[in-house]
C-alpha cells in the first residue's frame, strides 16, 4: 500500500488508534447495509437531523444577542431584528425552523405508524422516538417563551398553570415551576437555561435513537425483514445521495417560508410586549401543539371522582404517552399496512381525525361548527320575570353542535384507535400474504434468480 | 440475624454506605431543586398597600399584589342585592357573598381564573361579573363561578383595613 495517498495513510493512521472512520462507515457509510426499497418517506429521518443541527447554530447565534430579563427581553429580540447584521434571517431560520422540525417529525412518526416501524424488534428505537418528541416539545415551548410577547406571557402562563390541576401539592408545584407567584423574571430565566440545555439534551438521544436503529437496520415499506445482500444496498452512496437530494427539497420549501412568509406560522399578538395585566382575547398555542390542546379543552366534565381540569390534563399527556405502550398494544402478525387492509383505513382515519383536533384546538370552542351563531334560548317577559325571582331555572338553548363538541368525539376517536382498534385488529384482521422476501416480488422466481443475479453482481 | 455465616458485619457495611450515600445525594440535590421555588426577595414584595378614596362607586381598578392583578370594585347596590338574592344551590362553589367581603361596598379579589390563570374582563359575562376569554368561564358579582370550565370562585387575597379608605393586601 505504498502508493496509498496521504490523506488515506493519515486516515488509516488514526483509524488503527481511534476507529473513529470505522465507526462512521457502519453508521453512514458503505458499511451499513440499508433495505433497498426504502422510499421517500424514509427521508423524514435525517430532514429531522438537519433541522436539529440548523436550530442549534442559530439558536447559539441568537443567544449572543438575547437578553433573558423581563425589561429587556422583547427589546433585545426586536434589536436582533432591526440592528444585527443579519439578525431579522438567523432569527426567523430559528422561528420557522421549529415548525420545520415538527413538521418533519410528525412526519416521521407517521411513517413510522403506517408502516410498522414500532414492532418488534424496534420497541426501544420507537420509545426513545417518543421521548425525543417530549423533549422537542418542551424546548419549543419554552423558545417560544423567551421573546416576551403577549402570547409568550399567557401561553406560559396557561401551560404552567396545568400543573395546578396536580391534587393536594399541584400550587406548590407552579410556585416552585414559576419561583414567585406569577410567571416572571425568575420564570423567563430559568426557561433560558433550559431552553438552551434540552436541545443537546436531544442530541445525546439522537445518538441513541441511531444506536438502536443500527441493531436492526431501518424497516422498510414491506415491513418484512431483510434476507441476506439481495435484500439490501450500501448506505452510502445510495441514501446519502437520496437524503441529499430529500434535502434540497425542504430547503426550497423551508425557505420560501423564511423569504416570503417568516411569520405566517406565527401569532401577531406575540409583538406586543407581554403585559401580565391584560390577556388576550385569544390564547391559541402554536400550530404544532393544536390537536393536544384539543384534548385537553374537550374534557369539560368531572369523570367519576377526577375533576375535568385534571382529567383534561391527564389525557393531553396521556395522547402522547399511549405511543409509548404502542409496540404492545399491537399484536398483529403484520407490520406494515400495504398488507393490512383495515388498519390502512384505520390509520388514514387517525391522521385526518388529528387534523379536525387541530383545526378544534385552534378555535373558540364555544363557536358553532356548522353555523354562525348559537341559537339563544327563547324566553317571554314572564318567564324571564321568573327566573329573575328565583322561581324557575334558566332555561337551556337548544342544542348548537359546538366546537367542543367536535373536539370530543375527536377525542374519543383518538383513545380508541390505539386503545381499541389497534388490539382488536391486531387479533381479528385478515391480512395480505406476504412476499417471502425484499427482492422476489421484483426480480421474481423466486430466491434462485435473487441469488444468481447477486453472484452476477459481484 | 445471620451471625454464624459471619455476613452481618459486611451487611451492616453495605446498608451503612448506602444509606450515607443515599442521604448525601439527597442533601445534594435538595438545594439544585429548591433554589427554583420563590427567593426571599420575591417573597419580600408580598404585601401592597391601596388607597381607596378616589374609587367611585361602580368602578374598578386592578392592582398588582405578587405580579397578579388584584381587583378592587366598589360596588354598586344592585350588584351587592344581585350577589346576596343568588341561593347558593345554584353556586358550584358554594359560597354566601358576605363571606366574600370584609366591608361593603368592597369587593377585592385576585384576578386570576382559576381555570388556567388567565385575567377575566369586567363588566362581562352572562352573570355581570367577570368573563374569561381564554376558555370562557363566567363569574357573578360576587365574582363567584357561575358557569365554564373554572372549578372555584375567584380567590379572596388576605387584606386589612388599615384605615376607612386604605387596605393592606397580603
Amino acid at each position: 500500500m505504498s502508493n496509498a495517498s496521504l490523506g488515506t495513510r493519515v486516515v488509516r493512521w488514526i483509524d488503527y488508534r481511534m476507529p473513529i472512520f470505522t465507526l462512521l462507515d457502519h453508521a453512514v457509510g458503505s458499511g451499513y447495509p440499508t433495505p433497498k426499497n426504502l422510499s421517500y418517506w424514509w427521508n423524514f429521518g435525517s430532514l429531522a437531523g438537519l433541522v436539529l443541527v440548523i436550530q442549534i447554530a442559530t439558536g447559539i447565534v441568537l443567544a449572543m444577542h438575547y437578553t433573558p430579563h423581563v425589561d429587556m427581553a422583547f427589546a433585545s429580540v426586536e434589536r436582533i431584528m432591526r440592528d444585527v447584521n443579519f439578525g431579522w434571517l438567523i432569527r426567523y431560520v430559528h422561528a420557522n425552523g421549529a415548525s420545520a422540525f415538527f413538521v418533519v417529525v410528525y412526519i416521521h412518526i407517521f411513517r413510522g405508524l403506517y408502516y410498522g416501524s414500532y414492532r418488534e424488534p424496534r420497541e426501544l428505537l420507537w420509545i426513545i422516538g417518543v421521548i425525543i418528541l417530549l423533549c422537542m416539545m418542551a424546548t419549543a415551548f419554552m423558545g417560544y417563551v423567551l421573546p416576551w410577547g403577549q402570547m409568550s406571557f399567557w401561553g406560559a402562563t396557561v401551560i404552567t398553570n396545568l400543573f395546578s390541576a396536580v391534587p393536594l401539592v399541584g400550587d406548590a408545584i407552579v410556585s416552585w415551576l414559576w419561583g414567585g407567584f406569577s410567571v416572571d423574571n425568575p420564570t423567563l430565566q430559568r426557561f433560558y437555561s433550559l431552553h438552551y440545555l434540552l436541545p443537546f439534551v436531544i442530541v445525546g438521544l439522537v445518538v441513541l435513537h441511531i444506536w438502536a436503529l443500527h441493531r436492526f437496520g431501518s424497516n422498510n415499506p414491506l415491513g418484512i425483514d431483510t434476507k441476506g445482500d439481495k435484500d439490501t444496498i450500501p448506505f452510502h452512496p445510495y441514501y446519502t445521495v437520496k437524503d441529499l437530494f430529500g434535502m434540497g427539497v425542504f430547503f426550497i420549501i423551508f425557505f420560501a417560508f423564511v423569504f416570503y412568509a417568516p411569520n405566517y406560522l406565527g401569532h401577531p399578538d406575540n409583538y406586543i410586549p407581554a403585559d401580565p395585566l391584560v390577556t388576550p382575547a385569544h390564547i391559541v398555542p402554536e400550530w404544532y401543539f393544536l390537536p393536544f390542546y384539543a384534548i385537553l379543552r374537550s374534557i369539560t366534565f368531572d369523570v367519576l371522582f377526577i375533576p375535568a381540569k385534571l382529567m383534561g390534563v391527564i389525557l393531553m399527556f396521556a395522547s402522547i404517552l399511549v405511543l409509548l405502550i404502542l409496540p404492545w398494544l399491537d399484536r398483529s402478525p403484520v407490520r406494515s399496512a400495504k398488507f393490512r387492509p383495515i388498519y390502512k383505513q384505520v390509520f388514514w382515519l387517525l391522521l385526518v381525525v388529528t387534523v379536525i383536533l387541530g383545526i378544534v384546538g385552534a378555535k373558540t370552542p364555544s363557536d358553532p361548527v356548522f353555523a354562525d351563531k348559537c341559537p339563544v334560548a327563547e324566553v317571554t317577559e314572564e318567564e324571564a320575570a321568573a327566573i329573575a325571582r328565583g322561581e324557575m331555572e334558566e332555561k337551556k338553548p337548544p342544542f348548537c353542535f359546538q366546537y367542543v363538541h367536535l373536539g370530543q368525539i375527536g377525542t374519543a376517536y383518538y383513545f380508541l384507535h390505539f386503545l381499541v382498534l389497534i388490539p382488536l385488529l391486531g387479533r381479528f384482521e385478515k391480512t395480505r400474504p406476504l412476499p417471502p422476501s425484499i427482492s422476489e416480488p421484483v426480480l421474481g422466481g423466486g430466491t434462485a434468480a435473487g441469488a444468481a443475479v447477486t453472484r452476477e453482481k459481484a | 440475624m445471620a451471625d454464624d455465616d459471619g455476613g452481618s458485619r459486611r451487611d451492616f457495611l453495605y446498608i451503612a454506605t448506602g444509606a450515607v450515600a443515599g442521604v448525601g445525594t439527597l442533601a445534594a440535590v435538595w438545594p439544585l431543586i429548591d433554589q427554583m421555588n420563590p427567593s426571599k426577595d420575591v417573597l419580600a414584595l408580598a404585601t401592597t398597600e391601596v388607597d381607596l378614596s378616589s374609587i367611585e362607586e361602580g368602578q374598578s381598578v386592578t392592582v398588582m399584589w405578587r405580579g397578579k392583578p388584584v381587583f378592587i370594585r366598589a360596588r354598586t347596590p344592585q350588584e351587592i342585592d344581585e350577589a346576596r338574592a343568588t341561593p347558593l344551590d345554584q353556586l358550584k362553589d358554594p359560597q354566601s357573598d358576605q363571606d366574600r367581603v370584609v366591608k361593603d361596598p368592597w369587593l377585592v379579589m385576585v384576578g386570576v381564573c382559576t381555570h388556567l390563570g388567565c385575567v377575566p374582563v369586567g363588566d362581562d359575562g352572562d352573570y355581570d361579573g367577570w368573563y374569561c376569554p381564554c376558555h370562557g368561564s363566567h363569574y357573578d358579582t360576587s365574582g363567584r363561578i357561575r358557569k365554564g370550565p373554572a372549578p372555584e370562585n375567584l380567590p379572596i387575597p388576605e387584606y386589612v383595613f388599615l384605615d376607612d379608605t386604605t387596605i393592606r393586601i397580603g
